[in-house]
């Protein structure tokens, strides 16, 4: 596709040759819906991936994913504006802390009911509407927005990129292999991958079930947190804010599969580009594209219903 | 031992009865308004500082003379929730009317949720001042069926029709500007639309005006209401080569789109409505990348519709350390529209009190109101627009300020008088715009 473009850009869009012209202009188009998929799509991998790993690990669908997002970004907007800490601080302040609440909030709300999943589930739909209330009152609802970490653009071949949004795309790739390297090389992504495929032989093993159910939801948590810091200077703030996160999240796992990490990644580019065809090839329509993400989920499920890569339905069959 | 016990609880219920007919008897000398807005989001703040400063201006003479005596000024807060749930924006119209027993209603600002509350406020008998939702059906009601809906009238903004008008207006202005500035012979268009109902007439009329102003419409874009990444459709526009992107926004989104425009420079400048570009809290939410935003409003510091708008604007700063936005027409709504109509009639009686408020020409910090018949004369209760009348400003941010840049000798038709607000000041064209087509 560079290539293409490569070879297109050397000529002149107004040379006269109504060919190279449709050609040239075709180019341009695919590159802004690559990059803008691209960009998307690292968005929504960065908070699937976390929501995921929690569901593969302890099957906890923790509904206030989005809602610590929120939070962090909250705690992000207090430490740079009210305190006047760098962003960067105000970054690790956030994710610690958030971190700390998501344990906290595990271990008062989502632990003693862990077992009835429904139960799970309506507890932390509650809980993302507490943070919400909670967001509401101390802040109102009033559009807030808290500074980059990198101020300034890109142009990429053309598009015009953000510097955040080109370090949201490296997060979510780091963060994919940092994964990769703990579930895989550390005893602790051991004792992970051990409760996630089973977690009575798991408890069996000896290893603590209930401690790494824990600590998974910290990672998770922490996650959120982490894509609410390199996110949210890209949007706005306000107590609502985790809703349509939360609704393309959801989207990208059940996509993806269940509890599958590289199923949310895939499922996550796969409906960033289907936003960016939409805003792209049918700009009237550009506020269906979320509508017609969730489309393709559907379609895509109706034909493999455990998702790209399911794990949970397999294991129920 | 029993007659005792019988006797004692006659006499508390009888003093209980005698407490409550008091406290109803109290609440008797005062004049419940009910302002109902989303009591957590600036609009209705703004709804509330309005209510509040007419409230503390009225109760501070004494209150409003009703024929004989003097009756002080009540506010009842009713938080509508109706960005959310027009349910509970119907609740509190209940509950203001049912359990608070209000007189007047003010406010309202989602129109899908105004023509709920104003269904309920019109079965009770209530004159409910819109404060906020544009609609042109709301008035409608008004002359399809008078009966049932006199007790509605339009406080704030004018309505769909005459936003667009206005707008447009706004759109050619900056049009020629640039025209003339850039020497851009053919100036291209493109419009951006939150996904709403009331931008529906106004994308129709836009594609039909642009044109008859002599420019380009290259294309209409239309985001979520609630979007927070709008840069695909920045690129999209930039692709299009427009000069202006004509804005159609009262939605948060007119927040990222601003200041994603202006972080990656889009050659084009934004003029239309951006109602969070009207809010002083805008510059902050952008972080400064709305400068040169512009678009409709009521109010800005330092400008002038009239003698009242001064003392209205300054006060309320004072008060409340932000300019007023349209919501804040509550005040307006009660002291120069209600408490006078209720002096003048003399009663509280809604339906002596509508043929009286339905006539009045009075002044108010944004212009002067009247309200409008329909063409086969009956009346609408909408707010008249024009020159002498109520006008609205152009606005831009310019360097952290919200200066006005209309109206500055403009005539509404070749042979009407030159309108000029003081405090104008020109239009800024983002220094990026001028490099780029600057020959």
């Amino acid at each position: 596709m560079i290539g293409i473009y490569l070879e297109l850009a050397c000529l002149p869009a107004g040379r006269g040759f109504g060919d190279w012209n449709l050609r040239y202009n075709m180019a341009l188009l695919i590159i802004d819906i690559v990059i803008s998929g691209l960009i998307s799509g690292s968005v929504f991998a960065l908070l699937a991936i976390g929501f995921s790993l929690i569901f593969g690990v302890a099957r906890i669908v923790n509904i206030a994913h989005t809602a610590f997002y929120m939070v962090a970004a909250y705690c992000i907007y207090v430490v740079t504006h009210k305190m006047g800490f760098h962003p960067i601080w105000a970054m690790v302040i956030a994710i610690i802390l958030v971190t700390l609440l998501g344990i906290i909030c595990y271990k008062l709300f989502i632990n003693p009911i862990r077992e009835h999943e429904g139960a799970v589930l309506i507890a932390t739909i509650a809980l993302a509407m507490a943070f919400q209330e909670v967001m509401g009152l101390i802040f109102t609802g009033t559009y807030l927005s808290v500074p980059k970490l990198i101020n300034g653009y890109h142009v990429i071949l053309g598009v015009k990129v953000f510097y955040q949004q080109i370090l949201t795309f490296c997060v979510a790739l780091l963060i994919m292999g940092v994964l990769w390297v703990l579930l895989t090389k550390t005893k602790l992504g051991l004792a992970i991958r051990s409760t996630a495929q089973d977690r009575e032989v798991a408890n069996l093993m000896g290893i603590n079930e209930a401690r790494v159910a824990m600590m998974t939801m910290g990672v998770s948590v922490g996650l959120a947190a982490l894509t609410g810091a390199v996110v949210v200077p890209l949007t706005v703030l306000e107590p609502h804010m985790w809703m349509h996160p939360l609704i393309m999240m959801m989207a990208v796992v059940v996509l993806g599969g269940l509890g599958s990490l590289k199923g949310s990644f895939l499922g996550a580019y796969i409906l960033g580009f289907a936003e960016a065809l939409v805003v792209f090839l049918a700009p009237m329509g550009a506020f269906l594209k979320g509508s017609v993400a969730l489309s393709i989920m559907i379609l895509v499920l109706l034909i493999r219903p455990e998702g790209l890569f399911g794990v949970y339905f397999e294991e129920e069959r | 031992m029993e007659r005792w016990k019988k006797r004692i609880f006659v006499l508390a219920m009888a003093f209980l009865f005698a407490v409550s007919s008091l406290t109803v008897a109290s609440g008797q000398d005062t004049i419940k308004i009910g302002v109902i807005g989303p009591m957590k989001f600036v609009q209705g703040i703004g709804h509330w500082n309005g209510a509040t400063m007419a409230a503390e201006e009225i109760n501070a003479k004494g209150g409003i003379q009703v024929g004989p005596r003097k009756m002080k000024v009540e506010l009842v807060q009713a938080d509508s929730n109706e960005f959310l749930s027009i349910t509970d924006a119907t609740t509190a119209m209940e509950r203001l009317i049912a359990r608070d027993k209000v007189h007047f209603v003010v406010g309202g600002f989602r129109t899908e949720a105004v023509l709920a509350m104003q269904d309920i406020a019109m079965e009770n008998k209530k004159i409910f001042i819109g404060v906020g939702a544009a609609h042109d059906e709301l008035c409608l009601r008004v002359a399809k069926d008078y009966k049932t809906y006199k007790y509605w009238f339009r406080g704030s903004p004018f309505n769909s029709s005459f936003l667009g008008r206005t707008s447009f207006i706004h759109l050619g202005t900056v049009g020629a500007i640039l025209r003339h500035s850039l020497n851009i012979p053919k100036v291209k268009v493109a419009i951006a639309a939150e996904k709403a109902e009331w931008t529906e007439p106004m994308i129709k009329a836009a594609e039909t005006a642009i044109p008859g102003m002599g420019m380009e419409a290259v294309g209409v874009w239309r985001p979520s209401a609630v979007a927070t990444d709008v840069t695909a459709e920045l690129s999209a526009i930039q692709r299009s080569e427009a000069h202006i992107i004509f804005t159609i926004f009262s939605a948060s989104v007119g927040i990222p789109f601003a200041r994603q425009a202006g972080e990656l420079k889009i050659p084009a400048v934004q003029v239309g409505i951006n109602v969070e570009a009207q809010k002083d809290g805008f510059w902050g939410a952008t972080r400064g990348m709305g400068n040169y935003v512009a678009t409709m409003n009521t109010y800005a510091r330092g400008v002038e519709s009239n003698e009242l708008t001064k003392a209205f604007v300054d006060t309320y700063v004072k008060r409340f350390g932000e300019t007023p936005t349209y919501t804040a027409d509550t005040y307006s709504a009660i002291v120069h529209g209600l408490a006078t109509t209720i002096e003048q009639a003399g009663t509280l009686d809604p339906d002596k009190l509508v043929p009286i408020h339905e006539t009045r020409v009075y002044k108010s910090p944004s212009g002067t109101v009247a309200y409008l018949k329909d063409a086969e004369g009956r009346h609408l209760h909408e707010l008249r627009w024009g020159p002498g009348f109520l006008t609205a400003l152009g606005v831009q941010w310019q360097d952290g300020e919200l200066k006005a840049f209309w109206p500055n000798k403009w005539k509404a038709t070749p042979e009407a008088p030159e309108v000029t607000y003081k405090g104008m000041v020109p239009y800024k064209i983002p220094p990026w715009m001028v490099e780029k087509f600057k020959k």
